[in-house]
């Protein structure tokens, strides 16, 4: 690897004991009930709790089947059922119903709920409604924390975009709120936060509430400083095509709670091949923050290494042969058959994305970021809905435009909308309505008439609840700014000099040079002045919202550079992208510090933008 | 140390003293003569029921409650029915069981709380004894009636009331009762003159009385058959046979053992389950006593009972003797964990075994580490050198740990705090010559005794000795003294034993506040004022238990103003609820940011108000609004509709009207729901979605028009996809028509045909297409969907078409690398020429190759 590593980077603190911590309360919980039950799994916990718990654990504790939740009557023939949900309104109707079949059929079972991470008043509600409240028993676990790596923590609730940032619903705000009080009692006290945005400024405060409430230990800090960033900060740098491989792996591939599913023509079999993507996988580990067209190289090398390393038994007599296939053989495997894996997975990307079409799509993503070229782009745009090539690439583009525009012109809105509404169908309708409420993609318009609404409805209320109503319709008057942004935190550099992709400069490299992350450029800035000073005019741009205070009691040892001082955690509220957490790699390693991604949900421009599709399903 | 002995009497191996604790601070003209009195344990306060001097209907009896120092702490006229017992609960509430069963319940200031009756039979039959008694549950009332039958409630406070069953043969109250817990079970073991009967849930045990002999063959039966141990109870055994009837029982503080007394004047001492006998002792008194009490204490050397006449009291042990006092007053026995208490009219005293640590130390010519090691200090104090002998001596036998031990034991058992003091000293002495003697339990008895004296004093007056207060534990004492309104004293207490303030000081100024709202008589304002100065600074203060108080107590306004000064908004919700200032709630449920307090709170106010004041008050309110939006979505269609109606929000009509319209099957039902929405996209001002919607409707009509006709399965596809079917399956009439109607961008409709067309090889169509008019895409598009559908032949018809800067593109695409070249070195782009190159194998000719640099570097030189 080129990157230099600083010596002195600190080590990150073990965060396998979260795991621990969740699987021990599960299994308190599953014994709550004693004797042998069924188990019925949401099903986007299912790889979440296999990373917990596998299925050997279950069975210890007396877990008779699985099943995947599926919205169907069910055919268990088992006297209890234990239901492992989210707290959503739609799953609990179908539990409901479950009990309600049963006592019709008069057959009596024992029915156990257990919420994750926790209960929402809304799902007691609706079994007391459904006269079930007392057939059931209820629980939470609390598993607000998956580590998906050494330094990325995942809280997977990928609903928590859409329902905060579309919907407006502040439910999961005190998980988040409670994800951080989980962290802060095991690794902290945090000696410094800070944060941008109100949903970081509110998780924060819920966070604050929860620690005073409980009783405080002095212990040793294993994690220093928290940045919480919410996503709709920056909403381009999700957007944009990722470049770096575990980006694109990613994008192409969809990784899954750190698990990928290569399909055959990547594994040169007939079978798909599931795959773990962390730190343990050594190959990957070298590649996954490297630009994608610095991988080839970087595996052909290996390769070569590798047949050095099996060439060496050539030369061995039996005892030297020995030691060699009791101690390297079999690393070698390992490492011989990852290689070809991912060997594999560049190929079959290098297909799909070296291809003429792919070339043009990231110009016109560089040049929307740059702001030249505009009305090519828009043309660009316009070929690219014409000819479906895929509905959500189409809409991405579309944002994007909108983005770093500031809105579209009405003209080009409304054209663009009526092509892409034939193309794809009128049910857009509804999908363009939620991409308007969240500002990801709006017309221009003249720009008083926000402020006469705002102060109309400012009128209604007291001043203490104007704050908060203003906020409800920020999304309607959030301006992106992205060009003013990008001038003052220069986040486009200049595009006339040749960008060295093997040797990166700055954070830029993610994107192929052409653009700086603004999340990671506003933490980088942040952290190097140690507050907001000297940024106001980015963040009135950016909404305001920041905020930086000094949390531990101990402020005064605060100065002291210990270890820990160095270990930043950096909260997505919102989701975080495979490229900006490269992107953060990157920063630590030219700073001397190391980042933890704490994250509601990995994300990338597809996963988000399907969020904001209406399901009429 | 004589002076210390003197009031200490030997009994068999032990020894007995009687301290005085108080002398009685109320004055009572007749002493307890003709009173009902009631004394709880733990140094509780005292009540005392008192008759009226003279009976008439119209004098009422006077109920007076005093502390154990005589201090009075409440006095009122009893103007309810007749009393038939006094007594008091774990937590010092006072019970008064009166004749009708009726069991009225105050608090130690006389504040009625509550009552209970024990049962609609009690009226008519009335109560003739009723004993209130004490368990791990709770305290407990029993009762025997007119009907000779008994009711229990274990616990009052989780009143389940119990009816026994009957007792063969018992005519009114029986001779002598007592209520055992045993084994979790409560029961009754009561006396009719010669026979014994247990009373249990289920039945009534008679106890077969047999002579000793007999009881003795009876054992070897039942060791023999011991299944059948459960279906007999025995007899006490030992009790003389000549002994006949018993007038008196007492059972001790912990149930595990049980006295009887005849009328012959026979103590029979044994263990609760009638089992053991530890001894019988002939009192020689044949009247029945007024009151019996054990007098033990946790590791007593022998068991013994105190038994009190009208003018005497008396100790009786394992030995034939007894100890004898005389009684100069009226006095009342209260059975303590570690002695008794005698109240008199004058005096209260405490009776109790003589604990090992201070016979060992204060005994005359006590050779024991502890008295040696207090002589020592006397004589150091007298520096005298004696005190170095003494020392020497027990450092000799090397007990000076123990003597210290001894010290420290004994002055907790002290009444007097010289002496503690004295021995306290002496054992700090001792310390000082002891390397590695751990300090804890020295520090922790100084700390218990200054604890102890100060709530011993007179003007607190609880008698807590050291092992009760052990028992009882600080919470409990703290909890007591906050009872008693004592909160100066609580707080210095915790203060003192550094409790946690959240179990210590901010309990005790949460009760102090709650009892501060209470006043009545001081203006909200100033109460507000002065709980937030008292309260301020202490941690885990919950205001809206205070607050909640306040309105228990009617006073609103105040409530409202504490809970002002509650940190968390949490807190506030549920009583703001309860007070019916929904408003309030639902602006503090949103304050704290908790979706699910909020999410109670519309619940709540969606009960509570018609429909239209409901979303009134959600419209001023964005977050209930969207959450409660986010629950109609899931449950109720129909209101969220209603819920846009209300706002006048047409945009989001008409998005609700769409989005029902797919889900809806029936094409007349969709059509006219789209028909709503394009009504309310219109009201919204919102035509380009109005036209959209109107030209689905139109696109839906169509589709259905064909799917009769040509039997197309075209309903619900797009535009787009409907011209794409239309294209493939040769309805170019009809696809023109769309294309027209619907307005499609000739861009498109041309990448829709040429697509379509090549899918399907119509190349002579596409031909056709191609020359129809100039193509507004150009006509690279046909060069690569031809190649795309592999068909460079057709591809090449093409090339020449496209236009100059497309053209390398063109011929790349059919893989003419020389076309390309060629094109390429006629524009003279250096970019271009560039990608040719790039494309170049070591296969291609090596002229062209060297024609495309030198034109590269021509072109490059510009």
């Amino acid at each position: 690897m080129a990157h230099s590593v600083r010596r002195d980077a600190p080590e990150l603190p073990d965060f396998s004991l979260l795991k621990r911590l969740a699987r021990d309360q599960l299994i308190y919980l599953l014994e709550q009930l004693p004797g042998r039950k069924d188990l019925f799994i949401e099903a986007d916990l299912m790889s979440p709790l296999d990373r917990i718990a596998n299925v050997t654990t279950l069975k210890q504790h007396d877990v008779d089947k699985l099943y995947k939740v599926e919205h169907k009557p069910i055919v268990s023939t088992s006297d209890q059922l234990c239901f492992l949900i989210r707290p959503r309104i739609k799953t609990v109707k179908w539990i409901c119903d479950v009990v309600n079949a049963d006592k019709a059929f008069g057959r009596f079972r024992r029915y156990k709920i257990i919420f994750s991470p926790q209960k929402f008043y809304a799902c007691e509600n609706l079994l007391e409604e459904q006269g079930i409240f007392g057939d059931v028993t209820t629980d939470e676990w609390s598993f607000y924390l998956l580590p998906l790596d050494d330094d990325i923590i995942s809280l997977e609730l990928p609903e928590f975009f859409r329902d905060y940032f579309l919907e407006g619903d502040q439910r999961w705000v005190r998980t988040a709120g409670s994800a951080l009080h989980l962290l802060h009692s095991v690794y902290g006290p945090f000696s410094k936060v800070y944060g941008i945005g109100r949903c970081s400024k509110m998780a924060y405060e819920s966070w604050r509430e929860q620690v005073e409430e409980g009783e405080q230990r002095a212990r040793q800090a294993e994690i220093g400083n928290v940045f919480l960033i919410d996503r709709d900060v920056d909403l381009v740098t999700p957007l944009c095509s990722q470049v770096v491989y575990e980006g694109l792996v990613d994008d192409i591939f969809r990784i899954k709670c750190g698990c990928v599913e290569f399909c055959p023509d990547v594994t040169s079999s007939d079978k798909s091949i599931k795959v773990m993507l962390n730190s343990q996988d050594k190959v990957f580990n070298e590649i996954r923050n490297e630009h994608f067209s610095q991988v080839f190289g970087f595996l052909s090398q290996k390769a070569r290494n590798l047949q050095t390393a099996y060439d060496k038994r050539s030369g061995m007599n039996i005892k030297q042969m020995k030691t060699f296939v009791s101690e390297e053989l079999k690393g070698l495997k390992q490492e011989h058959r990852l290689l070809s894996l991912h060997i594999g997975a560049s190929e079959s990307m290098m297909k799909k994305k070296t291809k003429q079409d792919f070339q043009e799509l990231l110009k016109t993503e560089h040049s929307l970021l740059e702001g030249f070229e505009i009305r090519e782009c828009i043309s660009y745009i316009e070929e690219h809905i014409n000819r479906q090539v895929s509905m959500v690439e189409s809409m991405r583009l579309l944002c994007l435009l909108s983005l770093t525009e500031n809105g579209l012109l009405p003209k080009d809105y409304r054209s663009l909308k009526a092509q892409f509404l034939q193309s794809y169908g009128i049910e857009h309708l509804l999908t363009f309505s939620n991409l308007k409420q969240l500002g990801l993609l709006v017309e221009q318009q003249p720009g008083e008439t926000l402020t006469v609404m705002e102060s109309r409805v400012g009128k209604l209320v007291n001043d203490k609840t104007a704050g908060k109503l203003t906020d409800a319709f920020s999304s309607l008057a959030k301006k992106s700014n992205f060009r003013a942004l990008g001038r003052r935190l220069n986040l486009v550099p200049k595009s006339d000099e040749e960008y060295d992709l093997r040797v990166p400069r700055d954070m830029a490299y993610i994107f192929s040079g052409a653009y700086i992350p603004l999340s990671c450029k506003l933490i980088e800035q942040v952290l190097e002045r140690d507050g907001w000073t000297g940024l106001e005019e980015v963040t009135r741009m950016l909404n305001g919202h920041e905020f930086a205070v000094t949390a531990g009691s101990n402020g005064s040892d605060a100065r002291v550079k210990t270890d820990s001082q160095r270990i930043i955690l950096v909260m997505f509220l919102g989701g975080c992208t495979f490229s900006e957490i490269s992107a953060l790699r990157f920063l630590g390693r030219e700073k001397g510090i190391k980042f933890i991604v704490v994250t509601t949900a990995i994300t990338n421009s597809a996963r988000l933008l399907e969020s904001m599709l209406d399901n009429h399903a | 140390m004589a002076f210390i002995t003197a009031n200490w009497n030997p009994l068999g191996e032990a020894f007995y003293r009687k301290i005085e604790l108080y002398e009685m601070g109320w004055s009572l003209r007749d002493g307890l003569k003709e009173c009902l009195v009631a004394a709880a344990p733990y140094g509780g306060p005292i009540a005392l029921l008192r008759q009226p001097q003279r009976p008439s209907s119209s004098a009422r009896p006077q109920l007076e409650i005093y502390s154990s120092s005589g201090a009075n702490m409440a006095s009122f006229p009893w103007k309810s029915g007749p009393v038939r017992q006094l007594g008091w609960t774990v937590c010092d509430d006072l019970l008064c069981i009166q004749e009708d069963g009726t069991v009225l319940i105050y608090d130690l200031f006389g504040a009625f709380k509550r009552h209970f009756s024990m049962g609609n039979e009690v009226v008519q039959n009335q109560v003739l004894e009723a004993k209130v008694f004490h368990s791990p549950y709770g305290t407990g009332v029993a009762i025997v009636t007119g009907a000779s039958r008994f009711t229990l409630a274990t616990n009052i406070d989780d009143l389940k009331l119990r009816r026994l069953p009957e007792v063969p043969g018992l005519q009114g109250a029986p001779s002598c009762w007592v209520v055992l817990t045993q084994d979790r079970q409560t029961k009754v073991l009561l006396a009719n003159g010669v026979d014994l009967y247990i009373l249990d849930n289920t039945s009534c045990t008679p106890v077969v009385r047999q002579t000793q002999t007999t009881y003795s063959l009876l054992c070897l039966i039942i060791l023999a058959l011991s299944p059948l141990t459960v279906c007999v109870f025995q007899t006490p055994p030992g009790l003389s046979p000549q002994a006949c009837s018993i007038v008196n029982m007492a059972v001790s503080f912990s149930y595990k053992y049980l006295a009887l007394f005849t009328d012959s004047g026979h103590l029979w001492m044994g263990s609760a389950n009638l089992k053991d006998k530890l001894s019988e002792v002939d009192t020689k008194v044949r009247t029945p006593p007024k009151q019996m009490v054990w007098c033990r204490r946790p590791k007593s050397q022998q068991p013994s009972v105190v038994i009190m006449w009208d003018r005497l009291l008396l100790v009786a042990g394992e030995c034939t003797d007894t100890i004898q006092y005389t009684l100069d007053e009226e006095s009342v026995c209260v059975a303590e964990l570690d002695g008794v208490r005698i109240i008199g009219g004058s005096r209260h005293e405490l009776l109790q075994e003589v604990p090992s640590a201070c016979q060992d130390i204060f005994k005359i010519a006590s050779m024991a580490p502890g008295a040696l090691l207090l002589e020592a200090h006397k004589e150091y104090e007298k520096s005298s050198q004696k005190a170095d002998e003494y020392l020497r001596e027990i450092k000799e036998q090397s007990v000076l740990g123990e003597a210290v031990r001894q010290c420290v034991e004994a002055a907790g058992y002290e009444h007097e705090p010289e002496t503690q003091k004295t021995l306290l000293r002496a054992a700090s002495f001792g310390k000082c010559f002891l390397s590695n003697y751990p300090p804890e339990p020295f520090v922790s008895m100084c700390r218990d005794l200054k604890v102890l004296n100060s709530v011993r004093e007179y003007t607190v007056g609880i008698p807590l000795t050291h092992t009760q207060y052990k028992q009882m534990t600080v919470q409990v004492l703290i909890d007591r003294l906050v009872y008693r309104k004592l909160y100066p004293l609580a707080i210095e207490i915790c203060r003192y034993l550094k409790t946690p303030e959240y179990q210590g000081v901010s309990r005790v100024l949460k009760h102090w506040a709650c009892c501060k709202v209470q006043q009545k008589e001081e203006p909200d304002e100033s109460i507000a004022h002065a709980v937030s100065v008292k309260l301020g600074e202490a941690a885990g203060i919950s205001y809206s238990e205070i607050a909640a108080r306040a309105y228990e107590c009617g006073r609103t306004e105040l409530a409202i103003k504490l809970l002002e000064f509650e940190p968390r908004s949490g807190e506030q919700v549920p009583l703001l609820l309860k007070m019916k200032r929904s408003q309030l709630a639902l602006s503090k449920a949103i304050e704290s940011g908790d979706t699910d307090l909020v999410y109670t709170v519309v619940t709540y106010l969606k009960n509570e108000m018609n429909r239209g004041d409901f979303f009134m008050t959600l419209r001023n309110q964005p977050v209930a609004l969207s959450l409660y939006r986010q629950f109609c979505k899931h449950q109720e269609q129909d209101t969220l509709k209603d819920l846009f109606n209300q706002d006048d929000d047409h945009q989001e009509l008409g998005n609700f009207y769409v989005k029902a319209s797919y889900k809806e099957k029936k094409l007349e039902a969709r059509l006219s729901l789209l028909q709503s929405a394009v009504d309310e996209y219109n009201k919204a001002k919102n035509e380009f979605a109005a036209k959209a919607t109107e030209e689905e409707m139109k696109l839906l009509r169509f589709q259905r028009r064909l799917d009769e006709e040509k039997g197309e399965a075209l309903l619900g596809l797009s535009l787009q996809e409907t011209l794409h079917a239309l294209l493939t399956s040769n309805f170019h009439k009809q696809a023109e028509q769309l294309y027209r109607d619907f307005r499609v961008p000739d861009k498109r409709y041309w990448w829709l045909k040429l697509t379509a067309l090549a899918e399907k090889d119509d190349w002579e169509e596409m031909e056709k297409f191609a020359k129809s008019k100039k193509s507004p895409i150009g006509y690279l598009p046909f060069v690569e969907v031809c190649v795309k559908q592999h068909n460079k032949y057709e591809a090449k018809k093409y090339v020449s078409k496209v236009t100059p800067e497309q053209k390398v593109k063109a011929h790349l695409a059919i893989g003419d690398l020389e076309g390309a070249a060629e094109a390429a070195i006629e524009r003279r782009s250096e970019g271009e020429i560039s990608t040719v190159l790039s494309r170049c194998s070591p296969t291609t000719d090596r002229a062209l190759l060297e024609r495309l640099n030198r034109a590269r570097s021509t072109a490059a030189k510009k």
